[in-house]
C-alpha cells in the first residue's frame, strides 16, 4: 500500500524555485488502479517520480509498504525499484542495440538472475504480450505497438508489486492504444498489480474506479463507476 | 549481459568508437617508434662505448700521462747507419711505446679488485709499434774539378767538404716503410673483460690461460688481411717472434686493436714490467657504478676513473644529435600526442554518455546500480582504449620495422675530454688520448621490447580508464527520473 503524505517537491530552474507538487496526500491500496491526469506541466509525472522512486520529495514522504522512500538510502531505493516496481514509459525506452528478449532480460540483471533463466522468464514474458514470434528482433525491426508490448514484459517479467505506467499509449495510434489497454488491463487483473497510470486520454482516464487530476500540483481525487465499453482483445 | 550490451553498443558507434581507437593508436604507435628509436640508438651507443671499452666492462681506470720531462720528447727515436751507396742491406727497427696514459702498477689491479662492488678487474697494456724498415745510403761526394771522389755523410744534397771546388754529393739517400700498429697486452686468465672481450675469435682459437707469456698472438681480421698474416704464420716484434693462434673479429668497427700478446709479452716489449695503462672494471651490480667510480677515485689516489656514462658523453656527431632529438623532443611530442588523444577519447566518450541519458536513465529506473551503469560505460571504453592499443601496437611495430629496415646511417664522433681521462680502449690509448675525434658510421635500427609492447597495452588501458571514468562519473551522476523527464 501506498502513502503520500504532505508531498512537496520543488525544483530550481535558475534563479526560478518551481513547486511541482504541493502537499500532496495520497492512498493507494495495494491492487488498485489509479489513473493520473492533468494539464501538461501540472505535476503528473513528478508525481509518478515520486511513486516509482525514481525521485525524492522536497517535503513529505512516500510510503510503500511502511518504507519511506524519501529517507532510505539509494542502494535500498534502488533495490526497491529492481523487485518491486515496473515501469512503462511513453517512448518506450527500448534499448536500441538489444533485442526483443534481451530488452526484458535488462530488468532481472540486478535482480542476480542466471543467464539461463533469464532468458527462459524473457521468453515466457514477451509470449504472455503476443510475442512469442519476436524474441531476436530489434526494437527498429518492431511496430510501436509492439515495442510497447516488449516495454510491458521487460515491467512485468521480474513480477513486480507495481506497475506504473507514464502515457503508455501517448505514441500509439487508436486501435493500438486499444490494443495496449486490453492487454494492460488484462495483466492487472490477472496478476493482482497495483496500477497507477498517466494519461492525457480522458476515454482511458474514465475506465478507472479512481482518478487524480493534477493542476499546479495539488490533487484532486474522484471515485468514479468505470465504463465498461468493449476494447480490442490481446 | 555485459558482454552482449558492450558488443552491440560498440557495433551501433563504430565510427565513435574508430576515432577513439585511432587518436589513442597515434600516440601510442608514436610511444612505440620514439621507445623504439630510442632503444635503438641506446644500442648504437653501446656499440660505441663497447668499441673502447669491451664487452662487460663497466668503467676504466687510468693514469693521466705526465708531462715529458726535460730530457726525453715522448717520441719515438730512431737510429740508423747511413750503409755504403752499393749496398742493398736494409734496416729496420721497432720503436715500441705504452699508450693509455701513464703505467699504472700491476698491483693496483689487485686493489681495484678489492673495492667493495667490484665483480671483476683486468690490467692490459697497450701499445703502439712503429716498424721502420728500409735502406739507407751515403751519398757519393764528387768534385767537379779531378774527377776523384770521396765518401761523405749525408743525405742526398747534402756536401762534403772539398779542397778546391765545391763538390756535389750523388746517390745515396733513404727508402723507408713506416709502419704503425697497435698491440694490446690481455690477461689471459681473465679475457672476459679487457681488449679482447670485444672481439670474436673467427679463425683459430685465443689464448689459455696457461699462455700467460707464451709468444703466442691473436691479430685482427684487418691487420691479417692487410699483412697477409694467417694463423701458425709468425710475427715478428721488436726482434722477438710469436706464432699466430687466432684472428680476432671485432663486434665493432671502431676497435683498432692490431695485435694481442699476453700481457708479460707486452710488458716485456715496452719494457714495463708488471706494469698496466688501464685496468677493467666490472661492477657486481650496474646501479652502483656510481658508487664503485667514487670509492676507486678516493681509495686509490691518482687514478682517473671512467664510466660509459662518463664516455657516452663525448659521443656527438649524428648520433648524439638524433639521440638528443628521440629523449627530447620525441618524449615530449608523445606525451603530447597522448594526452591530447586521451583528452579526445574522454570527450568523445563523455559527449556520447549525454547522448544516451534516456538510455542509462532507464537502466536505473528498472533497477540497475550506478556502478553496473559506470562498469558498462568504463568497459567499453576499455575496448576501446585496447582496439586503439592493438592499432597502435600494429602501427608502432610498423613503423619500427621501417627505420629498421631503412637503417639510416648515423655517425658517432668520439671525442677527446683532453688530459687523458678516458681509458685506453682497445686500439690503443681511447679517446683520451687521440687529439683527433675518431669517426664511427652505425647503422640504427628500431627493437621493440616486450616492455615496450607492455607500455603500449598500459597506456590503452588508461587512456579507456581515463575516458571510461570521465563517462562512468556522468553517467553515475544520471537520476532515473531523467528517463522520464528526456521524453516528458
Amino acid at each position: 500500500m501506498y502513502r503520500l503524505t504532505g508531498v512537496t517537491k520543488r525544483y530550481t530552474r535558475g534563479k526560478e524555485t518551481v513547486e511541482a507538487l504541493r502537499g500532496v496526500d495520497l492512498t493507494i491500496e495495494d491492487g488498485d488502479q489509479l489513473v493520473i491526469q492533468g494539464p501538461t506541466g501540472g505535476g503528473k509525472s513528478t508525481l509518478l517520480q515520486m511513486i516509482g522512486g525514481l525521485d525524492r520529495p522536497t517535503e513529505g514522504s512516500v510510503e510503500l509498504d511502511g518504507v519511506d522512500l524519501a529517507k532510505i538510502s539509494e542502494a535500498k531505493l534502488t533495490r526497491l525499484r529492481a523487485e518491486k516496481i515496473g515501469i512503462i514509459f511513453q517512448s518506450f525506452n527500448l534499448i536500441p542495440t538489444l533485442t526483443a528478449q534481451e530488452n526484458v532480460e535488462t530488468a532481472l540483471v540486478p535482480l542476480g538472475v542466471k543467464p539461463a533463466e533469464r532468458r527462459e522468464r524473457a521468453a515466457e514474458a514477451l509470449r504472455s504480450v503476443g510475442l512469442g514470434e519476436r524474441l531476436t528482433h530489434a526494437p527498429a525491426e518492431l511496430s510501436g505497438g509492439q515495442q510497447q508490448r516488449v516495454a510491458i514484459a521487460r515491467a512485468l517479467v521480474k513480477k513486480p508489486k507495481v506497475l506504473l505506467a507514464d502515457e503508455p499509449t501517448g505514441n500509439l495510434d487508436e486501435s493500438m492504444r486499444d490494443e495496449i489497454m486490453a492487454l494492460l488491463e488484462g495483466l492487472w487483473h490477472e496478476y493482482g498489480l497495483t496500477f497507477v497510470m498517466v494519461t492525457h486520454d480522458s476515454s482511458i482516464a474514465r475506465r478507472a474506479p479512481r482518478l487524480a487530476t493534477i493542476r499546479a500540483g495539488q490533487i484532486t481525487l474522484t471515485e468514479q463507476q468505470p465504463q465498461q465499453e468493449p476494447l480490442a482483445q490481446y | 549481459m555485459f558482454g552482449i550490451y558492450l558488443k552491440r553498443e560498440l557495433g551501433r558507434r563504430k565510427k565513435a568508437a574508430l576515432v577513439i581507437a585511432l587518436g589513442l593508436a597515434l600516440g601510442i604507435a608514436l610511444v612505440i617508434t620514439v621507445n623504439s628509436v630510442s632503444a635503438g640508438m641506446t644500442q648504437a651507443q653501446d656499440k660505441v662505448l663497447k668499441s673502447l671499452y669491451g664487452l662487460g666492462t663497466d668503467m676504466t681506470v687510468t693514469k693521466a700521462r705526465s708531462a715529458p720531462t726535460s730530457g726525453s720528447s715522448g717520441r719515438p727515436n730512431f737510429q740508423f747507419d747511413a750503409g755504403s751507396n752499393d749496398s742493398d742491406a736494409t734496416q729496420s727497427s721497432d720503436r715500441v711505446m705504452t699508450q693509455g696514459g701513464q703505467a699504472l702498477a700491476a698491483g693496483v689491479v689487485t686493489k681495484v679488485a678489492a673495492q667493495k662492488g667490484v665483480s671483476g678487474a683486468v690490467g692490459a697494456l697497450t701499445l703502439n709499434v712503429t716498424k721502420v724498415d728500409g735502406s739507407f745510403t751515403q751519398g757519393k761526394a764528387q768534385s767537379q774539378s779531378g774527377g776523384s771522389s770521396s765518401q761523405g755523410q749525408g743525405g742526398p744534397g747534402g756536401q762534403s767538404g772539398g779542397s778546391t771546388a765545391a763538390p756535389q754529393v750523388q746517390g745515396g739517400g733513404a727508402d723507408f716503410d713506416v709502419n704503425s700498429y697497435s698491440v694490446a697486452g690481455v690477461d689471459v686468465t681473465d679475457q672476459t673483460l679487457g681488449p679482447l672481450a670485444g672481439s670474436k675469435i673467427t679463425t683459430g682459437k685465443t689464448f689459455t690461460a696457461t699462455q700467460t707469456d707464451a709468444k703466442v698472438a691473436v691479430v685482427s681480421k684487418a691487420y691479417a688481411k692487410e699483412n697477409s698474416l694467417k694463423v701458425g704464420k709468425t710475427l715478428k716484434i721488436s726482434g722477438t717472434k710469436y706464432t699466430i693462434i687466432g684472428i680476432a673479429t671485432p663486434d665493432s668497427s671502431e676497435s683498432t686493436t692490431d695485435v694481442y700478446l699476453p700481457l708479460k709479452q707486452a710488458q716485456t716489449l715496452a719494457d714495463a714490467k708488471n706494469q698496466v695503462t688501464t685496468i677493467y672494471v666490472k661492477a657486481t651490480d650496474s646501479q652502483q657504478i656510481d658508487s664503485v667510480k667514487t670509492a676507486i677515485q678516493k681509495n686509490i689516489a691518482g687514478t682517473t676513473v671512467t664510466t660509459s656514462a662518463d664516455l657516452a658523453e663525448t659521443v656527438s656527431g649524428s648520433l648524439s644529435t638524433a639521440s638528443d632529438l628521440a629523449t627530447s623532443v620525441g618524449k615530449w611530442l608523445s606525451v603530447a600526442v597522448l594526452v591530447a588523444a586521451f583528452l579526445v577519447a574522454a570527450l568523445l566518450t563523455s559527449s556520447a554518455v549525454s547522448r544516451r541519458v534516456r538510455e542509462f536513465g532507464t537502466l536505473k529506473a528498472l533497477g540497475w546500480p550506478s556502478r553496473r551503469v559506470t562498469r558498462q560505460v568504463v568497459g567499453e571504453s576499455i575496448v576501446n582504449g585496447l582496439l586503439g592499443g592493438a592499432l597502435g601496437i600494429g602501427l608502432g611495430l610498423a613503423a619500427a620495422y621501417t627505420v629498421t629496415a631503412i637503417s639510416p646511417k648515423l655517425t658517432a664522433q668520439l671525442g677527446s675530454t683532453g688530459g687523458g681521462g678516458m681509458g685506453g680502449g682497445p686500439g690503443g690509448g681511447g679517446p683520451g688520448q687521440q687529439s683527433a675525434q675518431n669517426t664511427m658510421e652505425i647503422a640504427l635500427s628500431a627493437p621493440v621490447s616486450m616492455t615496450t609492447i607492455a607500455l603500449a597495452v598500459g597506456l590503452a588501458v588508461t587512456g579507456g580508464l581515463i575516458a571510461g571514468a570521465m563517462g562512468g562519473w556522468r553517467a553515475s551522476r544520471m537520476r532515473p527520473a531523467d528517463a522520464l523527464r528526456s521524453v516528458s
